[in-house]
């Protein structure tokens, strides 16, 4: 029996949701077939702006990699705009000349920015903030530096300005209104806003019209009304959006606005709907994605044949995803003779608060400065609850209205089930409760996988934590926000993000500017920030070796008794019989206690004093040997077995391949050790599979594993994929390398690292996604063309003498006491 | 009878790192702080006998190498849930040379 084919035009964050829905409700029903404008996969665009602020990279936004269409039998169009749709004939086709039937066909074409058509408008340099180009685009033009104005001061507008800032460009936000955001924020919220952008540098001119936009060819200035002239390299118009109905309109379908629906998204046409910014429901558009997905889940039931209620419009709250600012608003704001209102300020903090009353119910919230109890206000507003009871204490928040106290859970643990936690995803408290107990989940990052509540914007993981708290009492451990140490409250992957988007290049410029708590760090900061530095800033960073490890920081291992060991490479456990002879020449010369074979398929001096390293060392180097750093956070062994050369079942070249990869990656800092293997066939005599990464030579190719681990923890690998070539395994190698070196936290080997993120999104960026991939190995390559140098020549040349210095002998003075 | 070596010049001594005075009683660890204030420790760590004088160098403390007690500079004090303190030798910085106090039989 053939399938029904249900097309789909557009692939933003509402169609998404509808097949996530129609997957889960009925996944075998359709062939789906998906065009979209956008050369990409489904991503979420409302992350853009912390990508913009460098704070997220785009491959942390994807919802759906290429992976999971092949996975779901999804056929995906990238970068095909659908031009015409036939009702008659049902039939969609593409720009670019494809023709695909359908039987059911959505109709999800989002919306369009507005642009203001003053004279000017069409010259290079004007941009607008809707997709990941125009991102790119912005980037690219504050990589010159130069002014930017933004035309437009409401959320959009004010994210894109922040991170035009973060990226070093001088700032002008034009806002006709006299105060910010005015559609979310009322006066007093609007003017602290203003005051906070101000003081972070954001020029603001509020009631400002803009008349023209000046330059020859591209953008030189902006003129207003009023004669004031602005220079201006790049222009961006955030001034609204308009629903993308045009595609519909000219197909015949009924519009307004918008492309008009039913509460069941369907649009004039019964085998037709539309979900998301296009559309236009009981005279209202949308612009949020909240109501977004609540259409998306109707539709998505419709499609499976499932029962389904209708949509109904709900009120959407608002934030401001601007790191350090928060503010919060729900609902009507404006004042009125039937309504009341309760206002808290203090100005010290900053902090302004404010309800909306009409008949005893929450009608409007604004909240600036202190946002916690928003959803708690939201959700009164929502369910239209009576507050009379509590109206004395309301604006004081949850904690005291349920008599709670200070104590922080009463607040979560006040909220109904049906409590609505993460707006993005639409997860309420008793969903993620449920989560939590049924499947055992314990951490933030489970919940976002298992839920999605908070895998979004994110800013409901505090409320989220407070669940799991709640929920787990003393047995919840927040270590997924642990702070890097006691120096700071920050985790190590917001330490991690600040330093590449604030662009901080040494450890006291990340104390300054992250308000460490010590002057200087301590023994577990200091190394985990000196590695993000080296790691962030390969070509800049200079090594700290007063922030290192003794191990590190004299390239030797300290041994019990304060003498070290010296184990230098052997490329993938092969020798000579010159290199042996040379060892044993050491080990003579320098009274070494004991020759040790280590598990490594090395050799290990044992016993070596201080003030013979470099003395070691440089005899190692005349005889062609170089560190092993078997001390070292960073590629120790690559550990292989004879293979093709001479094993009579081997598959591969082995030994070839282990070396090579060893010559490529060593030197390689990483945020803990990092051990390959590479076996000639699955009979695995190298043990690839307990590695953080390792190679099984198979008839075929090669199949490569990751995540494995022998010591205190055994963790056998898990397969990333299978390639064919030796060029492929090294792509894929030092990709995931990269990626590892990029998110991990310090001390988390390659396991720890990918039971956090997951092991499927490893592959789906690593093995699905071949651009990622490239990107991922060059940076590793570049990376490494800094990291190459033997530090054991360079000491004996005399880097760091001071490291080595001889021991001190006192010489008395004519003083006596 | 306790008279003042000179040891080294204030230079002598990394930014956060140290240098080691052979005396006749063992070796002190001479360290240098990020603020530039001197301090002396003997160079053997209560706990196992760890050379602190390899260990890292924070604020007014040095964290052990060997298992990672954190001691005070100042005080010689083991800081946290450890217990135990290291001997510490006074010391002091004359027109940018290093002084330390040493009895006669220990300076030998
Ligand atoms: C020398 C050697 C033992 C030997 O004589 O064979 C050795 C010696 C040490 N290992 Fe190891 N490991 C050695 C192979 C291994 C192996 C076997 C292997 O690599 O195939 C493992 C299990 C595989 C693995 O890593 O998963 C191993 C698992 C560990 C662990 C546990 C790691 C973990 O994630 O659970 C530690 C502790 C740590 O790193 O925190 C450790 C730590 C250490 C330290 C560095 C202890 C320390 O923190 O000071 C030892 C340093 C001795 C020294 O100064 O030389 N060593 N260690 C081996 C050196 C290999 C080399 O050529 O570089
Ligand atoms: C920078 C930014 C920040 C935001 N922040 C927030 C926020 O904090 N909170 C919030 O709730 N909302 C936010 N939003 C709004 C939110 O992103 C949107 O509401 C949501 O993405 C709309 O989803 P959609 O599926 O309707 O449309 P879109 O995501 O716009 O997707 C439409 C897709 O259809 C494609 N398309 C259009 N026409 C055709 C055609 N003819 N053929 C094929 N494909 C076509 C387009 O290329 C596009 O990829 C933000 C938006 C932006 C741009
Ligand atoms: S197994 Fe333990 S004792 Fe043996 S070398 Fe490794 S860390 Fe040291
Ligand atoms: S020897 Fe110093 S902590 Fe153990």
């Amino acid at each position: 029996m053939t399938k029904e084919k249900l097309v789909v035009i557009g692939n933003g964050m509402a169609p998404g949701k509808v097949l996530e829905t129609l997957l889960e409700e009925a996944p075998d029903r359709y062939d789906i077939i998906i065009f979209n404008a956008e050369t990409r996969v489904n991503y979420n665009r409302i992350m853009l702006s912390p990508v913009l602020t460098g704070e997220s990279e785009f491959e942390e936004i994807v919802i759906h990699g290429d992976g999971w269409y092949i996975e779901n039998n999804i056929t995906l169009y990238k970068g095909h705009k659908i031009v015409e749709i036939d009702k008659t004939a049902k039939t969609v086709t593409s720009e670019h000349g494809v023709v695909q039937a359908y039987d059911k066909l959505v109709i999800a074409t989002g919306s369009y920015p507005f642009i203001i058509p003053v004279p000017g408008h069409k010259l290079a340099g004007v941009l607008t903030f809707r997709d990941l180009d125009d991102v790119h685009a912005m980037m690219l033009a504050a990589r010159r530096g130069g002014k930017a104005v933004v035309i437009g001061g409401g959320l959009l507008g004010l994210e894109a300005a922040a991170g035009l800032q973060i990226q070093g460009m001088d700032v002008t936000v034009l806002h006709l209104m006299p105060t910010l955001m005015e559609r979310q924020l009322d006066e007093s919220a609007g003017y602290l806003l203003e005051k906070e952008l101000q003081s972070r540098g954001i020029n603001i001119i509020t009631k400002a019209n803009t008349k023209e936009i000046l330059g020859e060819t591209k953008v030189e200035g902006v003129l207003l009304d009023d004669g004031t002239v602005l220079d201006a390299t790049i222009v961006i118009m955030a001034v609204g959006i308009r629903p993308n109905l045009h595609l519909a309109k000219d197909s015949g379908f009924a519009t307004e606005r918008g492309i008009l629906v039913d509460e069941t998204m369907q649009t004039s046409d019964p085998d037709v709907f539309s979900v998301g910014e296009c559309i236009q429901f009981d005279n209202r558009t949308y612009g949020l994605v909240a109501p977004l997905y609540d259409q998306a889940k109707v539709l998505g039931k419709k499609l499976a044949g499932k029962p389904t209620d209708p949509f109904v419009h709900s009120e959407s709250a608002t934030k401001l995803k601007v790191t350090g600012v928060n503010l919060f608003s729900a609902g009507d704001f404006a004042s009125g003779d039937d309504r009341q209102e309760i206002v808290l300020r203090d100005a010290a903090k900053g902090v302004y608060k404010r309800l909306i009353l009409q008949d005893d119910k929450i009608i409007g919230v604004v909240l600036y400065g202190e946002t916690a109890d928003g959803p708690w206000f939201y959700q009164m507003l929502k369910e239209g609850e009576d507050i009379s009871e509590m109206r004395d204490s309301l604006i004081f928040g949850a904690a005291y209205a349920g008599g709670g106290g200070s104590d922080p859970l009463a607040l979560v643990a006040g909220m109904s089930d049906g409590a609505e936690i993460c707006g993005c995803n639409g997860v309420d408290k008793g969903t993620i409760v449920n989560a939590i107990t049924k499947d055992g989940l314990c951490t933030l990052e489970e919940v976002r996988a298992c839920t999605k509540a908070s895998a979004s914007c994110g800013s409901c993981s505090g409320l989220v934590e407070q669940l799991l708290a709640l929920t787990l009492g003393d047995s919840f451990d927040a270590s997924a926000v642990k702070p890097i140490c006691g120096c700071s409250d920050l985790g190590h992957q917001d330490v991690r993000r600040m330093i590449l988007s604030q662009e901080l290049k040494s450890i006291p410029a990340i104390m300054q500017a992250l308000e460490w708590k010590t002057s200087c760090g301590c023994a577990k900061c200091r190394p985990a920030l000196n590695y993000y530095l080296v790691c962030a800033w390969p070509d800049e960073y200079v090594d700290d070796g007063f922030s290192r490890f003794i191990n590190e920081r004299v390239h030797a291992n300290i041994q019990k008794d304060g003498t070290y060991s010296v184990i230098p490479r052997m490329w993938g456990g092969v020798t000579t019989p010159s290199e042996l002879r040379a060892i044993a020449d050491v080990a003579d010369k320098f009274e070494i206690s004991i020759v040790k074979v280590t598990g490594g398929q090395r050799i290990d001096l044992l016993g070596v004093k201080k003030e013979d390293l470099t003395a070691v060392w440089a005899d190692l180097n005349d005889a062609g040997m170089v560190s092993g750093h078997a001390y070292a956070k960073g590629l120790r062994t690559v550990k292989t077995c004879v293979g093709t050369d001479w094993c009579r079942v081997a598959t591969q070249d082995s030994t070839g391949l282990g070396i090579q990869l060893e010559k490529a990656m060593w030197g390689a800092w990483a945020p803990h050790k990092l051990k390959l293997a590479v076996s000639g066939c699955p009979r695995n005599c190298s043990e690839s599979t307990c590695k953080d990464i390792g190679v099984i030579c198979i008839d075929s190719g090669y199949e490569l594993h990751f995540g494995g681990a022998a010591g205190m923890h055994i963790q056998g690998t898990q397969v990333l994929c299978t390639v064919g070539t030796e060029a492929e395994v090294k792509e894929h190698i030092f990709a995931l390398t990269q990626m590892y070196r990029e998110q991990a936290d310090y001390l988390d080997r390659i396991y720890k690292w990918a039971d956090k993120v997951g092991y499927d999104y490893i592959r789906s960026v690593i093995v699905e996604d071949a651009g990622a991939r490239k990107a991922y190995s060059d940076k590793f390559l570049f990376s490494q063309t800094f990291m190459q140098d033997d530090p054991w020549k360079e000491r004996v040349d005399g880097k760091e003498a001071h490291h080595f210095g001889a021991p001190l002998i006192p010489k008395k003075i004519a003083e006596t006491v | 009878m306790a008279d003042w070596y000179e040891v080294c010049g204030l230079e002598d001594v990394p930014l956060r790192g140290s240098r080691i005075v052979k005396t006749g009683e063992g070796c002190i660890a001479l360290f240098r702080t990020a603020d530039n204030d001197v301090f002396a420790l003997d160079d053997k760590c209560p706990h196992k006998q760890g050379p602190l004088s390899q260990g890292i160098v924070h604020d007014r403390s040095v964290t052990c190498p060997l298992h990672g007690w954190v001691f005070s500079l100042e005080t010689g004090q083991a800081q946290g849930a450890d217990i135990g303190q290291v001997k510490t030798t006074p010391v002091r910085v004359i027109d940018g040379v290093v002084q330390i106090q040493l009895t006669e039989n220990t300076a030998a």
